[in-house]
């Protein structure tokens, strides 16, 4: 039906970098973004405006945990983009693999995240400081969360075979969106971990 | 109202820092609307000009003239931007002379916003000395007094439109301001910043006066009041310090020494009850006394209901407390 | 690139092809941009009429000292629902009707590139302001005011679930808001008609594009404000709480970042608005296309630097006021050039004095005097007398109503013909017009004064002896001349639905693209898609140009709902795009993201919990692809 003939040759709703729904994420994508880069903003404005040690309790946050759960991101992030190479040569194995291997580090970083969460010695309630770390942390982690429910919807397509070598751009979103994730991590990860240890 | 000397208008300013705010603020108004009546002039000159010459011509005629990047370039651009500039450069001159007062100050007053109403205290060096009022703020004329402003709740605004521009009353941060009047009266003040259910009753008066008799005033508050000199204010003490009055009220010489209200050691020194509220006459205190809710509707003083015995005499004790 | 012309389209097939489908099924699951546009106009208009009864019982209160229609507790509401009511859910989503309505139209296109995304920007809209308005059945509308400052809205002074309505509705609002941003921008990129390049479109289509991308950058500041001020109250965090190493100044920082490009984003469209209708009452092209263009979006980015000008009296140190007087103070020459470009183009035109003219003319005379008491508020040391008084009452409703509301009149008279097919009436017209200007004139000029005579805002009552009475009472008088007007218009608009003389395609004899349809226009918009060769396609003949825009023959595209993907600058075409059906799925959303919200506002947890849920289940029931469309897919040819 589709390859009636038509009096103009041009593609389709083709799938690539120029859809209207791949803007509509990086536009997404921005938004988001931008509410970290506000989370972040009251992280340091508070932290510029405290009296006392900062944390208040004087420990920094731990990097035991913290530090290997980034390296398992940036992994995850890289096994998201091999999968979605291999769609592009239209191996749907690589692809299949790929998202299942994201989606298992996705899940250890978050199983980590809670183990993080069950060791530290206060809570969002305790001071300002537990507020916005918590909230920081836990925005991110919904974040991740998020990417693990598209990564088990593009899995879903991917395994009944939707995707191929040209159409593939709900999965291309879903990476984007994990790659940002990611560097959300790395920019509250050298925030919050990193730079109290600088000061 | 004759609680006051009249509007507590911005203009007719009664000390240094409104003044040089004013004079600003009235070169402000004068370009604003100078702007405003050549901008409006131009506009109908362009609305009816040629009008005749026009009407002959069809309105299904397009046309396309030039000559219009020079008006944008000039009116919106270059004449603007002089305009602003000089505004800008006056601006900052007016805010760099009215940062520091002209002399030292001669007093610091801590004023602590509370809702709905404020706590005036005369800082010292010894405790002793300290004044502890509410709501009236007296000033000796041309003398600058330095204000230190925190918050017991939530932001308020200081703000007493005669004499300097407001300050914000923050929790968790002290703000200082200074303040002058250089002409003897009594200057309306308010809260500013939107405070809650009463804030359109959080009111204060400024309340200016020589000198001499500033020192006079801030001798006396520091004064206990006298004992009651008869039964019907030995009554009154008594119904205000066995009653929950003391539990909120602080009165001097006596066992109240409750923080939450105003103190009221001198309460019948002062013009106005409740934060501006009402004029403070026998009347009224009795009135807010058996009614503060009615009043005040959310404000922190309960309903009294005693016995009329027990109000008279508690009016005509707080009467005594001068 | 091949491109055939019809001689006929097949009008028939396109109808059908793009009608929404009819009953309640196609009641709410329309995507059709025309619908989802005339709906944000009337829902904004309702919301609008909300606001005004909120005004008038204030107007009513203050006419006096020491009325008590209202008490404390009453009016706090009254008033904060008011500023929550038109400047969220009047005066943003009003400019989204009209662009909505008019862009695919203006551009050539059949929709919006986004079209169940724009269905959900409507659901939500509609359902997060009934959420905020059902806050009145019990009886805790917030009470904060629109900035709702903490502590006085933490949980210790304000326990009721007053501003929980607030954070949880602003932050439903903003999901709305957001969306919709997304979609126009996606738009003014793709799916532009062939030819119309950047510097071609309407300059509604600037306005709007500017405040999208504002709002993508701005908005999130808001959402992480009343998220936090949710926590806060709601699991004891201490954001905003002083004694734990909180802050309060950390809310008002986040709020004016949001706050301060917000009043951009609500008048960037409506200016984008009169910079259309302008040059079709001067019978002339606009003057300085480019200047206008060009200062919108300096604004909406400079809009980002001055937010700290709300923050004045706060204590914060010179350098820093300094710094922020001087850009709020240089913010007006954007506005001077757009101003200055309306005139020139009056100037060296031919005037035409029809009823949106006049709310133009007022336009411009309401903006610069909002711009100019703008520029006295930027003033450090003047604001520190005139903020939060009546003065900035009256500074921020000039703007308001002389650079959203007149605005928005001015094109409620001229595009409603085209919406409706109707005219309303210029004897009407006129009248509204002239009860609404001296009306807002009336009531918002003396604020000025009652502001410099130290009446501080968002006071129940107030005393007798303040020397305040009179100009209240003028005030007072002025909002019930400007709520008359208001209420003219609405009776023209019911009388012109049924005697309105026919509109026609073009009344106005206009310019633009969305005039060379019918009134109302079809459902496919355009039966062959233009190709654009000038700003003015519809006055090309008369002023010379050298090439003429193809309307009428050129492409048709009727194999299933399509248009054209353009590229980004100089719109050619280089796809054809499948755009989607009509779909339950937005209002499902929507409906299930509401479900989460009340959840989140009565503490229930598990209705939140489930709430969420749904609309995870929601989303990947739209996003999973349908049959149909799936084995289309398969069978297209791999491009490569």
């Amino acid at each position: 039906m589709a390859m009636v003939a038509r009096p103009y040759d041009l593609p389709i709703s083709p799938q690539d970098g120029r859809a209207p729904g791949r803007l509509g994420m990086m536009l997404l994508i921005a938004t988001e973004a931008s509410f970290f880069v506000y989370l972040l903003f009251s992280y340091f404005y508070l932290a510029s405006m405290a009296r006392g040690a900062w944390p208040p309790d004087g420990n920094n946050p731990a990097l035991r945990l913290s530090l290997p759960n980034t390296i398992i991101l940036i992994v995850s992030s890289g096994t998201m983009w091999w999968a979605e190479a291999g769609i592009r040569k239209g191996q749907q194995a690589r692809l299949r693999i790929g998202l299942l291997v994201t989606l298992i580090l996705g899940m250890l970083f978050l199983a980590i995240q809670g183990l993080e969460y069950s060791n530290q010695s206060f809570t969002p309630a305790t001071h300002a400081y537990g507020s916005l770390f918590f909230t920081i942390t836990g925005f991110h982690g919904a974040h991740v969360a998020a990417g693990l429910l598209m990564n088990i919807f593009v899995q879903a397509r991917a395994w009944a075979g939707h995707f191929t070598a040209t159409r593939h751009l709900a999965l291309s979103n879903v990476a984007l969106y994990w790659h940002f994730v990611d560097v959300v991590w790395i920019v509250v990860f050298l925030s919050l971990y990193i730079t109290p240890r600088l000061g | 109202m004759a609680m006051t000397s009249g509007s507590p208008a911005m203009f007719g300013t009664a000390g240094p820092a409104a003044h040089q705010i004013a004079v600003l603020g009235w070169v402000l108004t004068i370009i604003s609307l100078a702007v405003l009546l050549v901008v409006s002039l131009i506009l109908l000159v362009a609305l009816f000009r040629q009008r005749a010459a026009r009407a002959e011509q069809p309105e299904s005629v397009v046309i396309r003239p030039n000559g219009s990047i020079r008006l944008i370039v000039w009116g919106g651009i270059v004449v603007p931007a002089i305009i602003l500039i000089c505004a800008l450069l006056f601006t900052l001159f007016v805010q760099s002379a009215v940062a520091t007062p002209p002399a030292a100050p001669v007093a610091t007053i801590r004023i602590v916003g509370h809702r709905w109403w404020w706590q005036v205290i005369y800082t010292a060096r010894s405790p002793d000395q300290q004044v502890v009022t509410a709501n009236e703020i007296h000033v000796p004329v041309g003398q600058p007094v330095r204000l230190e402003l925190v918050s017991a709740d939530v932001v308020h605004s200081f703000w007493v439109p005669k004499l300097a521009g407001k300050t914000d009353v923050i929790p968790g941060q002290q703000n200082t301001m200074w303040m002058q009047a250089d002409k003897p009266g009594i200057y309306w003040g308010e809260c500013a910043e939107y405070c809650g259910l009463q804030h359109a009753h959080m009111d204060l008066l400024v309340v200016a006066e020589s000198p001499a008799d500033f020192r006079h005033w801030l001798d006396q508050q520091r004064q206990p009041p006298p004992p009651p000199a008869d039964p019907i204010t030995a009554t009154g003490e008594r119904v205000f310090t066995r009653l929950a009055c003391a539990a909120c009220h602080t009165v001097g010489g006596t066992p109240a020494m409750g923080q939450i209200g105003p103190d009221l050691t001198h309460l019948a020194s002062r013009r106005t009850i409740a934060a501006g509220t009402l004029p403070n006459t026998p009347g009224n205190l009795a009135g807010w006394i058996a009614n503060a809710q009615g009043i005040k509707p959310g404000n922190d003083m309960p309903t009294m209901s005693l016995p009329p015995g027990d109000l008279q005499a508690l009016v005509a004790w707080l009467e005594t407390l001068k | 690139m091949a491109i055939a012309t019809a001689p006929t389209a097949p009008v028939g097939k396109l109808a059908k092809t793009w009608e929404t489908a009819p009953g309640l099924y196609g009641v709410l699951a329309t995507v059709d941009h025309k619908t989802i546009g005339k709906r944000y106009i009337v829902t904004a208009l309702v919301f609008f009429l909300a606001g005004g009864i909120e005004a008038a019982f204030m107007r009513t209160q203050l006419i006096h000292s020491n009325v008590h229609l209202l008490d404390a507790e009453e009016y706090n509401q009254i008033f904060t629902m008011h500023g929550v009511t038109m400047l969220f859910l009047f005066a943003s989503p009003i400019l989204s009707g009209f662009s909505n309505y008019l862009w695919p139209l203006m551009i050539g296109a059949r929709d919006m590139a986004l079209p169940r995304v724009n269905a959900l920007s409507y659901w939500t809209f509609l359902l997060s302001g009934v959420f905020i308005y059902t806050s009145f059945l019990i009886g805790q509308a917030p009470d904060g005011g629109w900035f709702a400052y903490v502590p006085m809205t933490g949980r210790t002074y304000s326990p009721g679930l007053n501003i929980d309505f607030y954070a949880l509705g602003l932050i439903f609002i903003t999901i709305s808001t957001t969306v919709g941003a997304v979609n126009f921008v996606v738009t003014f990129f793709r799916m532009r008609a062939p030819g119309m390049s950047l510097n071609r479109v309407p300059i509604i289509m600037w306005g709007t594009l500017s405040a999208s991308v504002a709002i993508i950058f701005a908005l999130p500041a808001l959402s992480a404000a009343c998220v936090m001020l949710y926590f806060d109250r709601r699991f004891g965090m201490h954001f905003f709480d002083a004694a734990e190493g909180g802050h309060p100044l950390l809310w008002q920082h986040l709020f004016w970042m949001f706050g301060h490009p917000w009043v951009y984003i609500i008048v960037l469209p409506a200016i984008g608005l009169a910079s259309d209708m302008i040059p079709t009452f001067s019978r002339r092209p606009l003057a300085g296309y480019t200047f206008v263009a060009l200062s919108t979006v300096t604004t909406a980015i400079l809009g980002f630097g001055v937010w700290v000008h709300h923050m004045f009296a706060t204590g914060l140190p010179m350098l820093a006021t300094t710094f922020f007087s001087a850009a709020s103070m240089m913010i007006a020459i954007p506005s001077g050039v757009s101003i200055f470009a309306w005139i020139a183009t009056i100037w060296h035109g031919r005037p035409v004095f029809r009823t949106p003219f006049l709310f133009l003319i007022g336009f411009i005379v309401l903006f610069v005097i909002g711009g100019v008491s703008g520029v006295m508020t930027a003033a450090v040391p003047f604001d520190w007398q005139l903020t939060d008084n009546y003065f900035v009452v009256a500074h921020l409703h000039y703007v308001l109503i002389g650079i959203n509301v007149f605005p928005v009149f001015a094109a409620l008279y001229y595009w409603l013909p085209k919406m409706t097919g109707r005219m309303l009436s210029e004897r009407y017209g006129r009248w509204v017009f002239w009860l609404m200007f001296l009306g807002a004139n009336l009531a918002f000029f003396p604020m000025h004064i009652s502001g410099m005579l130290g009446m501080p805002r968002r006071i129940y009552t107030y005393q007798a002896g303040l020397g305040w009475d009179t100009v209240n009472l003028i005030t007072s008088i002025g909002a019930y001349v400007f709520a008359l007007g208001v209420l003219l218009f609405l009776v023209d608009f019911f009388r012109s639905l049924s005697v309105g003389p026919e509109a026609g395609d073009n009344p106005w004899d206009a310019p633009t693209l969305e005039w060379s349809v019918s009134s109302p226009p079809p459902p496919y918009n355009f039966a062959v898609i233009p190709t654009v060769r000038s700003r003015h396609p519809l006055w090309e003949g008369r002023l010379d140009e050298e090439y003429h825009t193809l309307i009428g023959s050129g492409p048709v595209l009727d194999h299933g709902r399509e248009t054209f993907g353009t590229s980004a600058l100089d719109s050619d075409p280089f796809e054809i795009l499948q755009m989607p059906e009509d779909s339950l799925w937005p209002l499902i959303l929507a409906a299930m993201m509401t479900v989460t919200f009340y959840g989140l506002l009565f503490g229930v947890w598990w209705l939140a919990i489930l709430g969420l849920v749904l609309v995870i289940l929601s989303l990947a029931g739209w996003c999973w692809p349908r049959p149909a469309r799936d084995e289309e897919m398969d069978l297209l040819p791999e491009e490569g």
